[in-house]
């Protein structure tokens, strides 16, 4: 019988297909994530057991531990009318100049009689020294904030809005802040709104975990 | 590694005895870039999940007087949180006589049972739970109290906020005294 030869097969493999396809995937998982957008306040947010992922595009309130609250316009095409609203409702009377750099200020936390000569300031005041919106029932200046929001989403908008305010609050904020805030939004005829959290798994054994896993069962 | 040839010298045929330079193999091992590859994919996907964070969805009742809800007596808890953490609660209505035994304390932790027990042992028609913060009670206890009612599955419309009048304060006050919490 003649010998039959088995020719050796080398058992390197090519990689560089597979090197390929690695760095293809890195690349698109580093531009396909969204950034965040820079936290100036840090708050640490309480956590609840609701899945569903908060909006981008928002007009957030946020509460700091120290009890401040700022407000957030994340909606670009309207926030420059909202600033216009509340300069001519509260009669300010705005230069042109300061208008154009307020709208570009990424968050409001300064109480109206202090807008001005922080406008007029070169230098842009840090977050941890500002004073934050007043909220005392006496002085609710974040209500009169709310009312130039709900005058510019007007109509076809007003559905948008439910969806759009969060209320972003630090867990070591006091109680009397958050029922000042919730009072805001009342005085505007806002009932709905949303409360940034962050997630938390269902305690197993509790009432909505059996209800869920009745669910995936069905 | 790699090496040029630089003994070609036009194109003029090398004699038989002449050496060709052996060429060298330009192939460079790629596994440990791959593994650097899929390290840094993982690590990425690992990150950006994580931060995200969730929405609540919160529903303010109008304030409306000739809306008010009557609450059955029997059907009715209401929760306090206080300072610390601390929650107290009590059934129905505060009688003067049975103050002290009504009003009782308790935590985060064992309110859930509470809760639960409160609900198992009503009609749901009946059921309502009132929730009462304290001034000195953080945002924190109010989303958490919010949380516990979707946890024990509490139909919507079956719980409220609603605000602390001055006896609550006082034996809130006096509980925390007893029990020495700062």
């Amino acid at each position: 019988m003649p010998k039959v030869k088995i020719p050796r097969k080398s058992t390197i493999v090519d990689m560089t297909a597979m090197c390929d396809v690695a760095f293809l995937l890195l690349t698109f998982f580093i531009l396909a994530t969204k950034q965040k957008p820079p936290e100036v306040l840090s708050v640490k947010t309480p956590t609840s057991v609701s899945s569903k992922a908060a909006p981008d595009k928002s007009i957030l309130i946020t509460l700091t531990k120290e009890g401040k609250v700022f407000l957030m316009l994340g909606d670009e095409t309207k926030k420059a009318a909202i600033i216009d609203d509340f300069n001519t409702t509260r009669g300010l009377q705005l230069t042109a100049a300061q208008l154009s750099k307020f709208k570009k200020v990424e968050y409001i936390g300064l109480p109206v009689n202090k807008l001005k000569s922080a406008l007029d300031a070169t230098q842009e005041i840090p977050a941890n020294l500002m004073d934050g919106i007043p909220t005392d029932s006496t002085n609710n200046e974040l209500s009169y904030w709310m009312r130039s929001v709900t005058n510019v989403y007007k109509g076809e908008d007003q559905r948008m809005l439910q969806d759009m305010i969060l209320v972003k609050g630090d867990g070591e904020a006091l109680y009397p802040i958050f029922k000042n805030v919730k009072e805001a939004l009342k005085s505007n005829e806002i009932f709905k709104f949303r409360i940034v959290t962050e997630g938390e798994q269902v305690p197993s054994g509790s009432e909505l975990y059996k209800t869920g896993k009745e669910e995936t069962k069905k | 590694m790699a090496e040029m040839d630089t003994s070609s010298g036009g194109g003029h045929k090398k004699g038989p005895g002449v050496k060709k330079g052996k060429k060298l193999s330009t192939r460079v091992d790629l596994t440990p870039m791959v593994d650097l590859g899929f390290l840094l994919i993982t690590f990425f996907v690992f990150t950006t999940t994580m931060a995200q964070s969730t929405a609540m969805p919160m529903n303010e009742p109008k304030d409306d007087l000739d809306k008010q809800m009557k609450v059955k007596n029997s059907g009715a808890m209401t929760i306090l949180l206080g300072k610390g953490n601390q929650v107290y609660y009590y059934f129905g209505q505060l009688m003067p006589e049975t103050i002290s035994e009504e009003f009782k304390s308790t935590t985060f932790k064992g309110i859930r049972q509470l809760i639960l027990d409160k609900k198992n042992g009503t009609p749901i028609d009946d059921l309502m739970y009132i929730i009462k913060s304290d001034d000195k009670s953080t945002f924190k206890n109010a989303i958490d109290i919010l949380d516990e009612m979707v946890i024990s599955a509490v139909p919507p419309g079956h719980y409220a906020e609603v605000p602390m009048v001055a006896v609550e304060k006082m034996l809130i006050k006096e509980t925390e005294k007893a029990n020495g919490i700062k």
